[in-house]
């Protein structure tokens, strides 16, 4: 269980005041018109997939007692993102789920209890409510698993074309315990890198769902809210330096962030970075990179070589971390900025930035 | 992974490259400049870079990498052409991923699909020929790119399309062939090579008796080789093996995928289909004689240069471009005077800077090591 949650924050009187029914099977321009259908929209779908007292009170803002927030920690954390996947869903998850997940993380791995999410939608005209209340559901069944409340929102009908089913923003605020330090400027020659598991299944399970190759693949995405995982490592290894979530970009662009950060040279082993064989042949055929692949359960750890240890059990003893390994360190001298990876036939390569995109929306 | 972990074990590789050291030491006595081999294919590029191949073989050995990828070959003019038939409102233009970014002289695919061309990427010319199925009220054109590894696949496209009846399908054909390439590059009067790695997967489809004149003419050793790095290496091994024999023979050492005579329903799909142009444009190479093919008479319905009436104008590769004497190893990429600077994998001025098969691509994304040796050695030096 989430401390933060077990913590009494002050909760405004719950007072539900409308229950309007949606009618129509299929959304249309009206259900963003700031009418009655509208209302009912909010009333029949949002309001009852969500369900709390903050959001009940249907006021333009959400509010928090800063006394109560100031009792967690001595920063407040802040971040947003946007979701456009296609498919909107997808193995192992969809873009709901994914949508709390991804804020949950960017505020986890900076050491935040994730406390609030926003909610805004952007819906093409002709989706199903029965799609939307599905999409709604996986929110709120995440948003439960992470801990973390969805306080306000907004949603837009726009015409069919200018955009593709549904697009999704979510904002989220948490608070930092004094305690933690992390950068992604801190990392130190001697330092070990850790994964918390496999590496590019999200990327992978995607572009199969697509179906452009019609390949059979077991591959689901990872898609967690990490705030659990998280919380444990920190608890265990409290002088962790810094800690990402390898999403768009993979585990590539991430060490590449850390070295020019830091200023330091990075090296990782390729037999020590752990990628499912289905994820490596998939890999083979297209083309593709694994390092390069997005993840949305995975995160990039940098801790102290003296506290590798503990960490990789306090990772281990969650669910989200039984794989945890040591992929590489951080070199003593080497050239600042530079990432590069002893491959497993005994030559080096460079590890570089990802150039363009590999692959667009998938997150 | 079955089948593809036997051809990465570090142990064998080991075997190989102290065989390797030793032939390349004794050929070494009394040469002035290293013995230079040139794979032909941008795969084998690929795989030497993502391997990390150049950095075990001994400095006696020069890798020039080779004209055999064939976004990186293609001339501006050609993309030009291919934005302008995409921009037409009827078309749905569809391509290998790889030809996307490669510049024209005011445009990539990319900037014109941003722009509002119907532009999409698909992974086999079947899958534009289904688009065109299901869309008969657009016209669909298939970018056919690629040496003989890829042109029996478009080819049987063209078969299909004609035998289903489908005509808002067409094909924008720039497949080349090899050998005239290689013979350019044999050609070539600033050329100095000792032998050739073979391009195996386009072999697989020709076999291997089309390289002999290398052999009887030139003189020169070739050995079709595979993809993994065990292949690359045994392949160099047995090219030094020749060297050190003073033989110049055709070996094959992909022999689990080439057949010596080829793959006849793919030559015979082909030769159905397509005719050698009297000359095609390369870039950084200039116009090479039958270097490229185009759709016979039978099938010229399904020309979209004809069907769209597309006159191919030449354009002339910005100035400070090198990439012909990269393409030919007469420099090495980052020797070039824009490397790095005016032509990145981010804005690439030059075609070898876009595709990842591409020469100067691979050494800036994999490569560097050299150089970062070199300038490692300057600092100890200094220190």
């Amino acid at each position: 269980m989430n401390k933060a949650t077990d913590a009494k924050l002050t909760q405004p009187v719950s007072t539900r005041i409308r229950h309007g029914k949606l009618v129509s099977p299929v959304i249309t321009l009206a259900h963003g018109g700031g009418g009655k259908a509208m209302r009912d929209l909010i009333d029949d779908v949002f309001i009852s997939a969500f369900d709390n007292p903050s959001l009940n009170t249907l006021e333009d803002q959400a509010r928090f007692q800063l006394s109560d927030l100031a009792k967690l920690g001595d920063r407040l954390a802040m971040t947003t993102d946007s979701y456009v996947i296609d498919p909107v869903f997808f193995p192992g998850g969809d873009i709901g789920k994914l949508s709390i997940c991804g804020t949950v993380n960017d505020l986890a791995v900076g050491g935040a209890t994730p406390l609030y999410l926003t909610c805004a939608m952007i819906i093409e005209e002709g989706m199903q409510v029965e799609t939307l209340r599905k999409i709604l559901a996986s929110m709120a069944e995440t948003a439960r698993e992470a801990g973390v409340q969805i306080v306000t929102g907004d949603t837009k009908v726009v015409e069919r074309g200018s955009c593709d089913k549904i697009f999704i923003n979510t904002a989220g605020i948490g608070i930092i315990n004094e305690r933690y330090q992390l950068g992604a400027h801190l990392a130190q020659p001697g330092d070990a890198i850790l994964v918390n598991g496999f590496l590019g299944d999200h990327g992978a399970a995607i572009l199969n769902a697509r179906g452009d190759m019609n390949l059979k693949s077991p591959v689901i995405s990872d898609c967690a809210p990490l705030q659990g995982l998280i919380k444990t490592l920190l608890d265990a290894a409290p002088g962790t330096r810094f800690i990402r979530d390898a999403t768009r970009g993979g585990i590539a662009s991430v060490l590449n962030e850390i070295a020019q950060s830091s200023k330091v040279a990075i090296e990782i082993f390729e037999e020590k970075t752990p990628i499912r064989k289905e994820v490596v042949g998939f890999c083979e055929i297209l083309g593709l990179d694994p390092l390069y692949l997005a993840n949305e359960g995975k995160i990039v750890v940098v801790v102290p070589d003296d506290e590798k240890q503990i960490a990789l059990e306090a990772m281990r003893s969650h669910a989200l971390g039984k794989e945890a390994t040591e992929i590489g360190h951080v070199l003593e001298g080497g050239r600042s900025g530079r990432v590069h990876m002893q491959t497993g036939f005994g030559g080096k390569r460079i590890v570089d930035m990802l150039i363009g995109e590999q692959l667009p929306r998938i997150c | 992974m079955k089948y593809v972990d036997e051809f990465r074990d570090p142990e064998k590789a080991k075997v190989l490259i102290n065989e390797i050291n030793e032939i390349a030491e004794r050929l070494s006595v009394g040469r002035t400049r290293p013995i230079r081999i040139m794979e032909v294919c941008g795969g084998h590029t690929h795989s030497i870079f993502r391997y990390g191949i150049e950095n075990i073989l001994p400095k006696s050995i020069e890798l020039i990498h080779g004209p055999g990828c064939p976004v990186c070959v293609l001339p501006m003019g050609r993309v030009d052409d291919c934005v302008k038939i995409a921009e037409r409102p009827e078309v749905i233009f569809t391509t290998f991923g790889d030809a996307m970014r490669v510049p024209g002289s005011k445009k990539s695919l990319l900037v014109a699909k941003a722009e509002g061309a119907d532009v999409r990427m698909v992974y086999s010319p079947m899958d534009a020929l289904s688009l065109a199925r299901k869309n008969p009220d657009r016209e669909v054109v298939f970018f056919g790119l690629g040496f003989e590894t890829t042109m029996p696949s478009t080819a049987l496209t063209v078969l299909q399309a004609k035998k289903e009846g489908i005509t808002n399908f067409s094909l924008f054909c720039n497949h080349i062939t090899i050998i005239p390439t290689v013979k350019a590059v044999l050609d070539s009067p600033d050329m100095q090579l000792e032998g050739f790695l073979g391009p195996g997967h386009v072999s697989m489809v020709i076999g291997n008796a089309p390289y002999a004149f290398i052999a009887e003419h030139y003189k020169k050793p070739l050995v079709v080789a595979g993809f993994e790095p065990l292949d690359i290496l045994q392949s160099l091994w047995m090219v030094l093996k020749q060297l050190e024999a003073g033989e110049a023979k055709v070996e094959n050492q992909y022999n689990r995928i080439v057949p010596e005579g080829g793959n006849d329903v793919a030559l015979e799909a082909i030769s159905k289909v397509f005719r050698l142009r009297e000359f095609f444009e390369w870039r950084g190479l200039g116009s090479i004689d039958h270097s490229g093919v185009q759709l016979t008479d039978e099938y010229l319905d399904y020309d979209a240069e004809t069907k769209f009436s597309i006159k191919s104008i030449s354009v002339a590769d910005p100035m400070s471009c090198q990439c012909g004497e990269v393409l030919k190893g007469v420099i090495k990429p980052w020797e070039c005077k824009v490397f790095g600077k005016a032509c990145t994998p981010e804005v690439p001025l030059g075609a070898l800077m876009v595709s990842s098969e591409g020469a100067c691509a691979a050494y800036y994304q994999y490569g560097g090591i050299e150089i970062d040796n070199e300038e490692e050695i300057v600092e100890e030096a200094v220190s």
